[in-house]
C-alpha cells in the first residue's frame, strides 16, 4: 500500500465516521425534555447569602429531619422565573420541604426588590453572581429545579424551565410520597 | 395558478438538469472538445425556468394566495408589502429555492464570461455544477416543495415569525447565500481542474474572481447577520459564538485563506494541492453549515423545520458530493508539484502560508466548539453547550502572534527578501504603540496581561498598515483590506474591553445612576400598528456636563402569530453607540431597562464595510 493509498483510506473512514455520527443526531430527538431522572450526588459549595452577606456552605442547609430539599435556580431578569414563582410560593407552604434559592447571575439590588415585590419562597437564597456553581451543578440555564434527597444528598430530580401546572405536581407528590 | 406553474417549472429544470449533464459529458467524451453554444442556450433556459418558478412564488406572497401551504404558513395580508417579499425566503422552502436561483445565475455567468479558457475544464465545471443543481432540485421537489396545495383555502395566513420582520433581516440570507453558492462554484471548478490536470496559474487566475466575489458576500452576509442580532436581539452583542453564527464563520476562515493561498498559485505556481483543499473545505463547510442548521441538529432561529427526512436528505447529499470530491483528489491529482528551487523562507509565500496555518488554528477551533457537543451526545448521550470563553482563551493567544505577523508579512515579496538596513519607521511604530497601549492600560483599569498584550499587538498592525497605505509597493486593494481589518480587530477590541451595561427594574418616573449618567424613565405611550400593538417608552440619559439624549425603545406585541419583541433605540455617533432596551416585566407598570455603553461600535461596521470594499476593488482591478 502506498502512502496515498493510506491517506485515502483514513480519510474515508474518517468522513464515513462523520456522516455516521450526523446521522444518529439527526434520529435523536432534540426537543429538551425538561426533566431528566440522573441520579448523583450534589456538588457542595461555598457561597454568600442574599441578604445577610455570610458565606454559607450548601449541605450544611441540607436537613435530615425533612425529606427533601428543593434547589431553584433563579434571577430577577429572567422573565420565565416570574411564571413560576407562584407555584414556588405554593411549594412553600408545605411543611416537610427546604427549598433553596440560588441566584444566578443578577444584580443584587434587583434581586432584592424582585423578592419584595413577587414574596420569597425560599428559605434561603444563596448568590452565584459568575454562574459558575449552575454549571458545576450542571444546569443549562434559569430557570431550573432540582430535588435532593436529604438522606443521601443525591439529584433525585431535574426540571430544566418554569415550574408548570404539570411539573408543579409531580413534584408535591414526589416529596408526599 | 401561479403555483402550478411554479411547480412545473421546477420540474422541467430537473429535465434540463439531465439533459445538460450528457450533453456536456458527450462533448467533453467526443474527439474534438468542442463547446456549442446550444448548452449555453440550454444553461440560460433552465435558469429562465428556475426564475419563472421563483417568480410565482413571490406572486403567490404578494397576492396573499393563502391555497399555497408555505405562503399560508409563513405571510398574512395586513404584513407590509416589503416582509411580504422577504417572507419568500424567510422559510425552509422558499430559501432554498432561492438557493436555486442563485446557483442557475452563477452558472450561467460563469459560462459567460468564461470565453478563453479550455472547452474540456468548462464542460466538466458545467457537469459538477449542474449535479448539485440537480441534487437541489431533486431535495426541494420531493421534500421542500414550495408549491404544495392547500385546500379549502383559508381566509388568513399564520404569518411570518415577527422576529424575522427587519429589514437587515430581510436581506441577510440572500447575501449569504450568494456567498455559499459562490463555494459551489469554486468547488466544480477545481474538481474539473483536478481532472483535467489543469491546477495551474491560469486556473487560478481564472477562479481568483469568484473566489473574490464569494467572499465579499460571505463577509457581508455575516456582517449584516450580525448588525441584526445586534439590534434586534437587544442583548447588545454583536456576536454569541452561537452554533448558527460559527457555520457561516467556518467556511469564512476557509475562504479567507483560499483567498491568499491562491494568490501564491497564480503567482508562483506553488502550493497547489493545498489550493485544491481548500476550495473543496469551503464548499463543504458551507454545505455543512446549511446541513446543520436547516436539519434541526442545532437548534436556533434559524431552524425553519424540524423533518428528519429533509436532514437525511440533505446529509447523504452532502457526503456524496464530498466523496466524490476526494475520490477524485486522490485518483486523479498528478502529484508533480516540487518545492520551486527559490523557495526561500523569507518571502511572500511563507507570508501567506503562515496566514493559512493561522486561518487553520482558527476554523479548528471553532469546528471543535460547534461540532464536539454534537458528537458528544452521540457517543456518551451527554449534553454540554460550549460558549464563548472556549473559543476567546483558545483564539486571543493566537490571535497576537498572528497580528503582528500581520503587520511584517505583507511587506514581504515575492521569492526573496532582503533585511538590508535597520527599519527606524518600524521601531518608531513600536515605541509609539507601546506609549499608547501604556496609557490605555494605565487609565482604563485594564488588568488582563492578555488584553494589554492584544490592544498593544492591534495599535501596532494599525500603524503598521496605516504606513502601508502610503506605500507604492504594496497593492491598492490589499491596503485597503489590511488596514479595515486592523481598524476592525482594534474596535472589537476596544468595544469588548470597555463596554458598559446597566441592567434594572423600572417603573414610570424612576431616576436612576449609572456612573457619571442619570437614566430617566420619563412615560410611556401605548399605540397601533398594521400588524403589531407598541409599548413606547421615553428615556432620558443626563451626563454631567454634557448635552442629554432622549431614547425611544419600543415592546411590540405582534397579533400574527402573538409574539412581543423588544426594538432596542441606539444613538450612534463616531464614537460610541448608547443603547436601551427595555421588555415588560409586570402587567404595564414594571419593565426590566437594560443601558449600554458601547464604544467603537460603528467602526466594526464601518471597518467590515471597508473590508469588502477592497475585495471588490480587487475584483474590478481584474
Amino acid at each position: 500500500m502506498t502512502q496515498k493509498n493510506i491517506n485515502f483510506l483514513i480519510t474515508t473512514i474518517v468522513i464515513i465516521f462523520i456522516f455516521f455520527i450526523f446521522f444518529i443526531s439527526l434520529n435523536k430527538k432534540n426537543i429538551y425534555t425538561n426533566e431528566e431522572i440522573k441520579i448523583k450526588n450534589i456538588e457542595n459549595f461555598k457561597t454568600k447569602e442574599l441578604f445577610s452577606g455570610n458565606i454559607i456552605d450548601f449541605t450544611s442547609l441540607i436537613d435530615k429531619k425533612k425529606k427533601i430539599t428543593v434547589l431553584n435556580i433563579w434571577a430577577s431578569w429572567c422573565l420565565p422565573c416570574r411564571d413560576e414563582h407562584e407555584f414556588l410560593m405554593e411549594l412553600s407552604k408545605i411543611q416537610n420541604v427546604t427549598i433553596i434559592g440560588l441566584n444566578y447571575k443578577d444584580n443584587k439590588d434587583n434581586a432584592k426588590s424582585f423578592i419584595k415585590e413577587f414574596g420569597n419562597p425560599f428559605d434561603i437564597i444563596l448568590i452565584d453572581d459568575k454562574g459558575l456553581i449552575s454549571i458545576d451543578i450542571g444546569a443549562y440555564g434559569v430557570p431550573e429545579t432540582y430535588l435532593i434527597n436529604n438522606f443521601d444528598k443525591k439529584i433525585i430530580k431535574k426540571y430544566i424551565g418554569p415550574i408548570d401546572n404539570v411539573k408543579f405536581k409531580k413534584i408535591i407528590s414526589l416529596i408526599k410520597l | 395558478m401561479t403555483s402550478q406553474l411554479g411547480h412545473f417549472s421546477l420540474i422541467f429544470s430537473i429535465f434540463f438538469s439531465i439533459f445538460i449533464i450528457f450533453q456536456s459529458l458527450n462533448f467533453f467524451f467526443s474527439k474534438k472538445i468542442i463547446f456549442k453554444s446550444s448548452l449555453l442556450s440550454l444553461i440560460f433556459l433552465q435558469l429562465f425556468f428556475v426564475i419563472v418558478s421563483f417568480l410565482s412564488l413571490l406572486t403567490a406572497f404578494l397576492y396573499s394566495d393563502f391555497s399555497n401551504v408555505t405562503v399560508y404558513n409563513n405571510s398574512h395580508t395586513s404584513k407590509p408589502l416589503f416582509y411580504k417579499i422577504s417572507g419568500v425566503w424567510g422559510n425552509h422552502e422558499g430559501s432554498l429555492l432561492l438557493w436555486l436561483l442563485v446557483l442557475t445565475l452563477f452558472l450561467f455567468i460563469f459560462v459567460l464570461s468564461s470565453k478563453k479558457v479550455e472547452n474540456k475544464y468548462k464542460l466538466l465545471t458545467i457537469v459538477f455544477q449542474e449535479i448539485i443543481i440537480f441534487g437541489f432540485l431533486i431535495f426541494i421537489v420531493f421534500t421542500s416543495n414550495p408549491f404544495e396545495y392547500l385546500y379549502p383555502t383559508p381566509n388568513e395566513g399564520l404569518g411570518l415569525n415577527p422576529i424575522l420582520q427587519d429589514p437587515a433581516l430581510a436581506i441577510h440570507p440572500p447575501i449569504l447565500y450568494l456567498g455559499y453558492v459562490g463555494s459551489s462554484l469554486i468547488f466544480s471548478s477545481s474538481l474539473s481542474a483536478i481532472i483535467n490536470n489543469g491546477v495551474n496559474p491560469e486556473w487560478a487566475k481564472h477562479i481568483k474572481s469568484w473566489v473574490f466575489t464569494s467572499w465579499i458576500f460571505l463577509t457581508l452576509g455575516i456582517m449584516v447577520g450580525s448588525i441584526w442580532a445586534y439590534y434586534e436581539l437587544g442583548w447588545g452583542g454583536f456576536w454569541f459564538w452561537d452554533p448558527v453564527e460559527n457555520v457561516s464563520l467556518m467556511p469564512w476562515f476557509c475562504l479567507t485563506a483560499l483567498l491568499h493561498s491562491i494568490v501564491v498559485l497564480e503567482k508562483r505556481n506553488f502550493l497547489k494541492k493545498w489550493t485544491i483543499i481548500l476550495s473543496i473545505a469551503t464548499f463543504a463547510l458551507s454545505m455543512s453549515g446549511t446541513f446543520l442548521v436547516r436539519s434541526g441538529i442545532l437548534n436556533s432561529i434559524h431552524t425553519f423545520a424540524n423533518d428528519p427526512s429533509r436532514g437525511l436528505f440533505i446529509l447523504i447529499f452532502l457526503f456524496l458530493l464530498i466523496i466524490m470530491a476526494v475520490t477524485i483528489l486522490f485518483l486523479n491529482y498528478k502529484s508533480e508539484e516540487t518545492r520551486p528551487n527559490n523557495f526561500i523562507l523569507l518571502s511572500k509565500e511563507t507570508a501567506v502560508l503562515i496566514n493559512n496555518w493561522f486561518m487553520m488554528f482558527f476554523l479548528s477551533v471553532v469546528l471543535i466548539g460547534t461540532v464536539y457537543p454534537i458528537f458528544l451526545e452521540v457517543l456518551t448521550n451527554e449534553k454540554i453547550s460550549v460558549g464563548a470563553p472556549f473559543y476567546q482563551k483558545l483564539m486571543v493567544p493566537f490571535l497576537i502572534p498572528f497580528l503582528i505577523f500581520m503587520s511584517f508579512g505583507p511587506r514581504l515579496r515575492w521569492i526573496k527578501n532582503n533585511f538590508n538596513k535597520l527599519n527606524f519607521k518600524l521601531i518608531f511604530i513600536f515605541i509609539v504603540t507601546s506609549l499608547i497601549s501604556y496609557i490605555i492600560v494605565k487609565y482604563s483599569g485594564v488588568r488582563y496581561l492578555f488584553s494589554t498584550l492584544l490592544i498593544s499587538s492591534s495599535f501596532f498592525l494599525l500603524f503598521n498598515t496605516l504606513v502601508d497605505l502610503f506605500k507604492k509597493t504594496v497593492q491598492f486593494p490589499q491596503k485597503i483590506s489590511h488596514f479595515a481589518f486592523s481598524v476592525l480587530i482594534l474596535s472589537i477590541l476596544i468595544n469588548g474591553i470597555f463596554s458598559k451595561e446597566f441592567n434594572s427594574n423600572m417603573k414610570v418616573g424612576d431616576e436612576l445612576k449609572f456612573m457619571n449618567k442619570t437614566i430617566i424613565f420619563k412615560s410611556i405611550n401605548f399605540e397601533e400598528e398594521k400588524n403589531y400593538k407598541l409599548l413606547k417608552g421615553n428615556f432620558e440619559i443626563i451626563e454631567s456636563g454634557k448635552r442629554s439624549l432622549n431614547f425611544i425603545p419600543e415592546i411590540r406585541i405582534y397579533n400574527q402569530p402573538v409574539v412581543s419583541t423588544s426594538e432596542a433605540d441606539i444613538k450612534t455617533t463616531l464614537f460610541n453607540d448608547n443603547f436601551i432596551v427595555f421588555t415588560l416585566l409586570k402587567e404595564d407598570e414594571i419593565f426590566n431597562v437594560r443601558y449600554q455603553y458601547k464604544p467603537f461600535m460603528i467602526w466594526i461596521w464601518i471597518s467590515i464595510l471597508a473590508l469588502t470594499f477592497g475585495g471588490i476593488l480587487a475584483v474590478i482591478k481584474k
